[in-house]
């Protein structure tokens, strides 16, 4: 997987030495302002679904449904970039692939269950009261 | 002079990237242990699955409307939120190999996660006790099953963190015990980005409901 040339390997020598020689881990540098703009914006996202279910403000619940999840994404992707320092670049772009293809099966996973569920318990379920035996 | 190469060196031309030595061990952690997150992360969406598809086979007992107290659900996501962020300082230190603070921060982390599981398990006590334990229907045992993995988690979490303080205070914060905290880091925020998951999709929706 890795070829590297002479001078990608003191390329790579020299940017070890700035991250204090670490040892070849491809630990994420992280600063002080990312974490900051992370925690700030997280702060806002939880607080607002939590107040628009607490004190039911939204007119019909399929829209604070909606809304709340949009939120719950929106966090989701904060955290990824400002916590978790999620790039396209980091091990060459193997881990926003694994990410990806993690995705596609939560989709999957969720969608197909929730799906198949529904339907079982649509067609399956007596709609009508149990005929009476007694 | 010609001479025929040996099996050895064949292999050594063929197989070796003679630059590989130049990436220490551990090179390769961080992505292995992200893999590792992500197999997790597929855990957490049968769970999810699981209570999306359960979640409201209420067996007449206790609604969601009923039992789950969102206040108090409020101040566990606080702690929770906490945790990330002063784990973030911690690794902040890190970086700049001063021991004492890093453990410090960490030492706050970890009051922050077990003040979150206390929370967690005062809450399970107490609808155990009010007769909404995990036997009572399909949704309280779909509940009890994902946001116990999720404390499970969590208290895995804070045994490898007090673990890790311990290392760190031994042998400071040399390549391998930097690289260490770097996954719990992960791990960390991984928990909760799961989180989120669990506090809109079990707690906020299934109160909407």
């Amino acid at each position: 997987m890795r070829t590297a040339t002479s001078a990608d390997v003191t390329l790579h020598d020299a940017s070890h030495g700035d991250e204090h020689g670490h040892g070849g881990a491809q630990i994420p540098h992280a600063s002080m302002r990312d974490y900051l703009i992370g925690f700030g914006l997280s702060v806002v996202l939880t607080a607002i679904p939590f107040w628009l279910v607490m004190s039911d403000v939204l007119p019909s619940k399929a829209a604070a449904g909606f809304t709340i999840m949009g939120f719950a994404v929106a966090q989701i992707v904060v955290h990824m970039i400002y916590f978790l320092h999620m790039n396209a670049k980091s091990d060459d772009g193997w881990t926003m692939v694994a990410l990806v293809f993690t995705l596609v099966l939560v989709v999957i996973t969720l969608a197909g269950s929730l799906w198949v569920m529904h339907h079982l318990n649509v067609n399956m379920m007596p709609g009508q009261p149990a005929p009476d035996i007694t | 002079m010609a001479r025929a190469l040996t099996v050895a060196e064949v292999e050594a031309s063929t197989f070796y990237d003679p630059h590989e030595h130049e990436h220490a061990a551990g090179g390769n952690t961080m992505l292995g242990f992200w893999i590792y997150l992500m197999s997790d992360c597929l855990i957490f969406a049968v769970m999810f699955a699981m209570y999306g598809v359960l979640g409201t086979s209420y067996a007449g007992g206790p609604t969601p409307k009923e039992l789950f107290d969102l206040p108090l659900v409020a101040v566990n996501t606080t702690m929770l939120l906490l945790s990330s962020i002063t784990y973030g300082f911690a690794m902040l230190e890190a970086q700049r190999r001063r021991v004492p603070m890093m453990l410090l921060w960490l030492g706050i982390t970890g009051l922050f996660g077990a003040a979150f599981v206390g929370i967690e398990l005062f809450e399970f006590s107490h609808m155990i006790h009010e007769g909404a334990g995990p036997g009572r229907s399909a949704f309280l045992s779909s509940f009890f099953a994902l946001v116990g993995t999720h404390g499970l988690h969590v208290t895995c979490g804070i045994i490898w963190l007090v673990t890790l303080m311990v290392q760190v205070a031994r042998r400071g914060i040399e390549p391998a015990n930097h690289r260490r905290l770097a996954c719990l880091s992960l791990f960390w925020h991984f928990l909760d980005v799961i989180w989120i998951g669990v506090f809109t999709f079990v707690y906020l929706l299934s109160t909407l409901r």
